[in-house]
């Protein structure tokens, strides 16, 4: 996983609700068995129209995603998060996050940023304003930084700690191998198997 | 104080703890799919691990395949699917491909198999994973990395989500179905309303629903944003498993039952939320937008975005009305479709296509009419009731098992701006093929559907 730890960046105003995993990467796009190539489904349907904000070029380089509540609904697909990574992104800002693609965020190394809408809001204005506009997004201070603007975000300590060393979990599951193998010696006799 | 069911089977499965660390949780049961597994499997290959119980993992193939017998047209997802073979043979998992009598949409094998069981826990790489909470399990989907993780050391890392009751007071009249409930839900609480949260649905109508109208409840939990959904097993749920494949027989049957009948939340249980819903006030439920939250009663009209007094939510009217190509004021019930698709993890299972024969029975459809069994089954058992006749003769289409229409990830798909009927669980924007339409119904909405070719109900006809 890539670690995170402060990162400066333009951003994108993505101004719409409920931007479910479907829209971030149309399932046309999940058929692929490798884990790159992506971006090039980023938002694959809205970005046939012309006047979809990512294809404005005052945007272009843009790493931070600024959205609508409810970023993220939907399908489990993770790909949706390796779409943005690929793309440039490094962190998605919004004031309310689908369950599984927050978690597959943090599995990955970008970071979802969960603000009150209206700072979401006053971030959009910001940045429209002045697409030039730079957000820091920091991640040892708990802090989201644009001009006069410091709003502080919340993010439990064992999922920051793990994005700023960039720890996998499976590597730190497999040290407690031994709790595991203890759990399973205790498990209810009649639980099924598969063979 | 008590505890909810939720917490009890959590509980059960912590193999660690640790102060400001989220749970090392046991994982019960993984379900696989070709979609979502690949990564995960090359994952496992570069760091050299093996599966580490292949003993509690099953594999199918449903999103790609399709339901037309020969083999896939389309390359490259006949690769995807021919990469799940190879990796389940490599680490030693056994899977349902194509053509098998077990193959089936990953949701409705599991429950089919007696596999899914009261009280485990039981991930898979996709979003409906919670369609097993209608056993009282604790079911929930994942993303690949989470596959890869569930795979090498069959745990997973997570935080107890908060509790949530959804109450279901009254009965359901006669003509409403478990799935315009759960539609109800999700148009009330909205699809963020459960975020967080793992709901327990609860009341008389509930009790009342078989376990396939359970599952059809618990299926769409995550289109309210609920990390799962969850009802307490009784005599239903035992009685559904009973003599299944995979389900405790003799001795262990009796001591799984003792067990079982533990899971039900205490009287004195608190949850984090509660949110009640009027049961007998409800009537058949459609959608009109492009999120599973944007719905109505049939009988009501295309809602104006002035209606609501959220900006948010005001903007979102606005825009799914345009991509719907909808004009507010019109009466639902004259909504044209132009195909009627019946199937899903949400309605595949049998009592769905029963409930839609029993409507199309003696009756033709005057559109294009898929109807897509959950699992090859439900394909037989239809058959052996003789529910593929009453389609046919109806002029609908008698398909092979797999995800279909639901998501078009097979040839199964829209046409820009052709409008659906659809008994399955996403009206997002293209989620059926690019530029498609869809409004989500229960399977007897889809089937009175097809025969008028607006949107209805079987007490229309």
């Amino acid at each position: 996983m890539d670690a995170f730890t402060t990162h400066t960046g333009r951003a994108v105003p993505l101004r719409r609700s409920n931007v479910d995993t479907d829209q971030i990467i149309p399932a046309v796009w999940l058929k692929q068995v490798s884990r790159t190539g992506f971006e090039k489904g980023l938002f694959a349907a809205w970005r046939e129209d012309p006047s979809f904000v990512l294809n404005d070029p005052a945007y272009e380089g843009a790493s931070i995603l600024v959205s609508g509540p409810d970023f993220g609904t939907g399908s489990s697909r993770e790909h949706a998060v390796w779409a943005l990574q690929q793309y440039g992104f490094r962190a998605v800002i919004a004031s309310r996050f689908g369950d599984i693609f927050r978690n597959n965020s943090t599995k990955m190394g970008l970071l979802p940023v969960v603000l009150p809408e209206d700072v979401v809001k006053s971030l959009q204005d910001a940045v429209e304003a002045d697409p030039k506009t730079e957000i820091t997004v920091d991640l040892v201070e708990r802090q989201v930084r644009a001009g006069d603007l410091v709003a502080p975000f919340e993010i439990d300590d064992y999922t920051r700690w793990r994005l700023l060393e960039g720890l996998d979990d499976i590597g730190l599951t497999l040290r407690h191998a031994d709790a595991v193998e203890e759990y399973e010696n205790g498990r209810q006799p009649w639980l099924p198997t598969t063979v | 104080m008590g505890r909810t069911l939720a917490e009890k089977v959590w509980e059960q499965h912590v193999v660690r703890r640790a102060e400001g660390e989220p749970d090392l949780l046991y994982i019960d049961l993984h379900l696989i799919h070709e979609v979502t597994s690949p990564q995960a499997f090359d994952g496992l290959r570069m760091a050299g691990r093996p599966v580490r119980r292949p003993e509690l993992t099953i594999a199918t193939e449903d999103h790609n395949v399709p339901t037309v017998l020969g083999p896939i047209a389309d390359p490259v997802s006949r690769a995807q699917v021919e990469t799940l073979r190879k990796n389940a043979a490599e680490f030693g998992v056994r899977l349902h491909p194509m053509g098998d009598a077990g193959q089936g949409v990953v949701h409705i094998i599991g429950p089919q198999f007696g596999l899914t069981q009261p009280g485990m826990t039981i991930v898979c790489g996709d979003s409906h994973t919670s369609t097993h909470g209608a056993f009282g399990a604790i079911a929930f989907g994942i993303g690949t990395s989470e596959v890869e993780h569930v795979l090498a050391t069959q745990t997973l890392p997570a935080y107890r989500p908060k509790t949530m009751a959804i109450e279901v007071k009254g009965e359901l009249p006669v003509g409403v179905t478990a799935k315009d409930l759960i539609l109800a839900i999700i148009a009330k609480i909205g699809t963020g309303g459960g975020q967080g949260h793992i709901v327990e649905y609860r009341g008389e109508a509930v009790r009342n629903l078989s376990m396939e109208g359970r599952m059809t409840v618990c299926n769409m939990s995550i289109e309210a944003g609920a990390r799962a959904g969850l009802i307490a097993p009784d005599e239903t749920t035992f009685e559904y498993l009973r003599g299944r494949p995979h389900a405790p027989s003799g001795e262990a049957w009796d001591q799984a039952v003792e067990y079982w009948k533990t899971l039900r939340t205490d009287d004195d249980a608190v949850f984090d939320k509660v949110v009640e819903i009027d049961a007998a006030a409800l009537t058949p439920f459609v959608t009109w937008g492009t999120n599973p939250g944007q719905g109505a009663p049939l009988g009501a009209d295309v809602p104006s975005p002035e209606q609501f007094a959220d900006p948010v939510e005001r903007a979102a009217a606005e825009r799914a009305l345009e991509y719907m190509g909808l004009t507010a004021g019109t009466p639902l019930r004259d909504v044209q479709v132009d195909t009627v698709f019946v199937g899903s993890c949400t309605n595949g299972r049998i009592e769905d296509l029963r409930a839609a024969a029993e409507i199309l029975r003696g009756r033709s459809v005057v559109t294009r009419t898929l109807i897509v069994p959950g699992s090859m089954g439900v394909k037989k058992a239809a058959e052996e009731e003789g529910l593929h006749e009453v389609f046919t003769a109806a002029g609908a289409e008698w398909r092979e098992a797999g995800c279909s229409m639901c998501l078009g990830m097979n040839p199964d798909t829209l046409k820009p701006g052709e409008r659906s009927a659809s008994t399955s669980n996403r009206n997002f924007e293209g989620r059926q093929g690019k530029g498609g339409r869809t409004h989500l119904v229960s399977p007897q909405v889809a089937a009175a559907t097809a025969v008028t070719g607006r949107l209805t109900a079987p007490a229309d006809l």
